[in-house]
């Protein structure tokens, strides 16, 4: 390890953020939320690879989805009534493949084959393949414009189902996701959430230096979104802000601020850890250790 | 044929709840009809591909059959990862209805011509690759259309292209509309009309020339090409498309993974360039050698006559 560990939540675009304007040491996480970062690690070791901090950072927005909000049958994946949910941040997989793993959408075991030949658990999510997984993603910028023809699909079916996809902060640089929130803010999609993991870190670096987004809330606002901005490690914060669609029939956008690699001390917050490949046996041991229930 | 395959939308959407139209930003007017008959199934997006085809996608994971239309090349350059990943990747019974194949719009240049749609459609997994010759057989291409499972590529003419008579159209099947012959002109599109009246000029030099129509490019009917090439001393495929990657390096792949004895072989198209020049479709045709009587005095020095 070549970094010293951090332990503050500081990412300068994050300070000038109105709602979030604390340095403090990052609150401990509970059992829940380490159970799943365990499954994040078991995957990773099993592939010997993968997007680690692109993952921690959203494990407890699938967390508050499949255990709070959404409506869903493990047991029956393709049942109609269900919300559904688009990871359109396809790299993240890790923290989708734990969730539906914890659910019980298929064997944990099989986490330990991550991105290996014959497993279906590849480096980015294929729909039909995986139970559970409606699209397949990877490129970035598709997932808005599919869960906005999916919202309108239930719509027309007069199904109260609802869909939510979740973003990474750099995949909003691509053009298609506005091309998708002006189509959702014309078609006033109350059943479609748009969620944001603001991690403030894209591959190269940070967001604010390779392509800012602020002010991020402004510009779903001004999509016709209601906006919500919360801690995205916040598992009340994430509860309230996601179990009920927009008073106002606008399809909502919730930031998310979160911390890449969180749960993970040397890896919080440092863009190395987007990707990793090769990772050292003592470091998978230090990840394991750090995600140990005290 | 625009106007006969969106007409036939609405048909298909009359007959079957499941049909739902998406259009970008094309036409006064497009399909006024259906948007007043069921308004829920009908969109109109506003110019970006990106999103229509991924909402195409996602409006067909709802079991939704989308029948979506904007300018050919827009529908193949513009959102190819889309069409790739959202419609290919996920084999959706998503159609693209390409207005202006080829050199339709001639007049307004390069980027607005599909010359090599049909190579970039070919290329990807999944898709079906249709051209068809005139109004009547795009009918019966999208009665055919409504139940393929995966994604489909339709590309559209000038409109008012002469017909070209026929009766059967089979997705994945050739069509023989001057029986086979020593020379035979392998054609999709409005070119195989062009092929018919070059068969006929020919007839008069006194040489029968065979014409097989290809109106699916995707998946090509190979036994029908290699049923041609058995009668055939030569076989001149005719497109209008860039000859790189279009109808006859299809026709040519068959040939070659069959093995055997080959006829001689021409493949006629357009140059691997970009246009240069405006005019008319008809200009830009008879600039690549593509109208019948170049087709028919290509095909007398082939045969050294």
């Amino acid at each position: 390890m070549t970094r010293k560990p951090r332990s503050y939540y500081e990412p300068p675009s994050l300070m000038r953020s109105p709602t979030m304007t604390h340095a403090v040491p990052l609150p401990a996480l509970d059992e829940r939320s380490m159970r799943l970062r365990r499954l994040v690690i078991q995957a990773l070791d099993g592939g010997g690879r993968g997007h680690l901090g692109s993952s921690l950072s959203l494990i407890e927005i699938v967390r508050v989805l499949y255990d709070e909000v959404m409506n869903h049958r493990p047991a029956e994946p393709r049942w109609e009534g269900r919300d559904r949910f688009i990871l359109s941040k396809g790299h993240g997989c890790l923290a989708l493949y734990a969730i539906l793993a914890d659910k019980g959408y298929f064997p944990e075991a099989e986490l330990a084959r991550f991105c290996r030949n014959g497993s279906y658990l590849g480096g980015h999510p294929e729909a039909g393949k995986i139970p559970g997984v409606e699209a397949s993603t990877g490129a970035l910028g598709h997932g808005l414009s599919i869960g906005v023809g999916m919202a309108l699909g239930l719509r027309i079916k007069a199904s109260a189902a609802r869909v939510f996809v979740a973003m990474g902060d750099g995949e909003i640089n691509e053009g298609s996701v506005w091309e998708a929130a002006m189509a959702a803010g014309k078609h006033r999609l109350a059943n479609l959430t748009a969620l944001v993991d603001y991690n403030k870190i894209q591959s190269y670096g940070f967001v604010s230096e390779v392509q800012p987004l602020e002010p991020l809330a402004d510009k779903w606002r001004a999509f016709g979104f209601a906006v919500e901005e919360i801690d995205g490690h916040d598992v009340a914060a994430l509860h309230g802000a996601l179990s009920s669609p927009d008073a106002e029939s606008r399809p909502k956008a919730v930031i998310c601020h979160t911390v890449k690699g969180r749960g993970v001390p040397f890896a919080e917050n440092d863009p190395k850890w987007h990707h990793k490949s090769n990772i050292p046996a003592p470091e998978i041991a230090a990840m394991y250790a750090a995600l140990e229930t005290i | 044929m625009r106007k006969t395959s969106l007409d036939m939308v609405h048909e298909l959407a009359r007959r079957d709840k499941r049909v739902v139209f998406v259009g970008s930003d094309l036409g006064v007017g497009t399909l006024n009809a259906m948007k007043k008959e069921m308004p829920e199934r009908f969109f109109m997006e506003g110019v970006a591909e990106q999103n229509i085809i991924g909402m195409a996608a996602g409006l067909a994971m709802e079991g939704f059959i989308p029948y979506v239309n904007t300018i050919a090349t827009f529908l193949t350059r513009r959102c190819f990862e889309q069409v790739a990943v959202d419609l290919c990747l996920h084999k959706l019974p998503v159609r693209l209805l390409a207005s202006g194949g080829g050199m339709v719009y001639a007049p307004l240049g390069p980027t607005h011509l599909a010359i090599e749609d049909m190579a970039i459609m070919r290329a990807l997994p999944n898709m079906t690759v249709v051209a068809p010759s005139d109004a009547e057989e795009m009918k019966r291409v999208m009665a055919a259309s409504l139940d393929l499972p995966g994604p489909m590529y339709v590309r559209f003419g000038k409109g008012g292209d002469p017909v070209v008579p026929q009766t059967e159209f089979t997705l994945g099947r050739a069509a023989w509309i001057r029986p086979k012959a020593e020379v035979i002109l392998v054609s999709t599109g409005v070119m195989t009309e062009r092929c018919v009246r070059a068969a006929d000029l020919l007839k008069a030099a006194g040489i029968v020339c065979g014409v097989l129509h290809m109106p699916t490019v995707k998946p090509l009917d190979a036994q029908a090409v290699l049923e041609a090439a058995r009668a055939a001393k030569l076989l001149v495929t005719v497109e209008e498309h860039v000859v790189n990657g279009g109808l006859g390096t299809a026709v040519a792949e068959v040939l070659i993974d069959a093995g055997g004895v080959l006829p001689a072989v021409r493949r006629l198209g357009l140059a691997d360039a970009f246009t240069k020049n405006y005019g008319s479709q008809d200009d830009l045709l008879a600039e690549a050698g593509l109208q019948p009587e170049q087709l028919a005095d290509t095909v007398k020095a082939a045969l050294g006559r």
